[in-house]
């Protein structure tokens, strides 16, 4: 029965991780256009600085999918 | 190592995969379970040995060397360090080669982005930055291998038939969380060596709350010190977590894209696709991950060593 909940609980993780980070990019991903309409010139280095930033938005996502993962693969067969 | 069973099922053959190849002591009087040709046996006296199980390596505890990840992690290391050292000794103007227009490309971009960040005088943090971006994309590169090639090739060159090793150094987290506990230990090497070890009590109690008067201070004193030292621990844990999380789950894709091919022709032809496309957006994972530690590893120096005036 708890394998079921480790189930849940690294969905959960995953998910809600998912939900933030795709916010963010939606967001970055805008503004990155918007500026980038803005002042053509200064396209290549906002988008250095774009990575960048995505590289750090989907830093605390991708802990928890590492996490659920775990969870998945090595913590939920052992209870099966 | 598979199921007692003896048939391979998927969760044996993930849970195989995520099997690092421990060596480390067994206490006496532990009963050792029969696997591929080694034979049950109780243990006379505590011998260092390696792991055939993630039972065995669980219980081998704290003193337990994961031999894949240090191998796999020196062997990339000395690889950069030997061939960027060949190249700057044979750098010439009239006649550069090839390699050398690489390498003089990265250490470019590597030092373009330590000049940004970094504005003060210290002659380790460039080439430091340039060994943690190369190194880190050497180890994350080994991810692109096809997740059974190197092992089974391994399996074949010993005639082991249980000899694995995981070939992502990365995808380990003693290794992340060593290369940020390290950049750790600089960080705070560096402000106590800049500010000196009272003002670097001073900033993790002073700021961000500060009023100048003594008597308003003693309160604030505690909520500064729990917000600083939080922020301060999570520096390396997010360095160190965010590389291994990524590479994780990476290799965990491609270890289930690679179960899928013993699943039939349709889907193995499906994830011959789906290796190829998760490949290709890997390769921005790991470029990505590897930029992202070099700059946050000179963002936090640049902080050690900034003394609070200017901001």
């Amino acid at each position: 029965m708890d394998a079921a909940l480790v189930f849940i609980a690294a969905s959960l993780l995953i998910g809600l991780g998912a939900l933030g980070t795709a916010i963010g990019f939606g967001t970055l991903g805008g503004k990155l256009l918007e500026a980038s309409a803005r002042q053509p010139e200064q396209a290549p280095a906002l988008q250095g600085k774009m990575f960048l930033m995505a590289g750090l938005i989907d830093a605390i996502a991708m802990i928890g999918v590492g996490m659920g993962m775990y969870l998945i693969f090595v913590i939920a067969p052992g209870m099966l | 190592m598979a199921s007692s069973s003896g048939e391979l099922t998927i969760i044996g053959y993930i849970q195989h995969h995520l099997q690092n190849m421990t060596f480390g002591k067994l206490p006496a009087g532990y009963h050792r379970h029969a696997s591929g040709h080694h034979e049950a046996e109780v243990l006379t006296e505590p011998t260092w040995t390696l792991a055939r199980s993630s039972e065995e390596a669980f219980d081998m505890g704290f003193w337990a060397f994961h031999l894949d990840t240090l191998a796999w992690g020196i062997i990339l290391g000395s690889l950069f360090c030997f061939l960027f050292a060949r190249v700057a000794k044979k750098a010439t103007i009239e006649t550069p080669r090839g390699i050398q227009s690489f390498v003089e490309l990265i250490v470019e971009f590597v030092n373009n982005v330590v000049k940004d960040t970094f504005h003060h005088k210290n002659k380790l943090i460039a080439p430091m930055a340039l060994t943690i971006f190369c190194w880190v994309f050497l180890m994350n590169l080994m991810d692109l291998v096809p997740v059974d090639w190197l092992p089974s090739a391994a399996m074949m060159v010993t005639g082991d038939s249980h000899f694995f090793f995981k070939v992502v150094p990365t995808t380990d987290p003693n290794a992340t969380l060593g290369m940020s506990l390290t950049v750790f230990g600089f960080m705070i090497f560096y402000s106590i060596q800049q500010k000196g070890a009272l003002g670097f009590i001073k900033e993790l109690t002073l700021h961000p709350f500060h009023s100048g008067k003594i008597y308003i201070d003693i309160f604030l004193i505690p909520v500064n010190f729990v917000l600083e030292t939080v922020s301060l621990i999570a520096k390396p844990i997010s360095l160190g977590l965010r590389l291994f999380g990524n590479l994780y789950a990476g290799e965990m894709i491609f270890i289930l894209i690679a179960a899928m091919f013993g699943a039939g022709l349709i889907l193995g032809l499906m994830a011959g696709a789906l290796q190829w496309i998760w490949a290709v957006f890997h390769i921005l994972v790991i470029v990505l991950q590897a930029f992202v530690f070099m700059v946050l590893t000179v963002v936090y120096m640049a902080m050690a060593y900034d003394t609070g005036e200017d901001h």
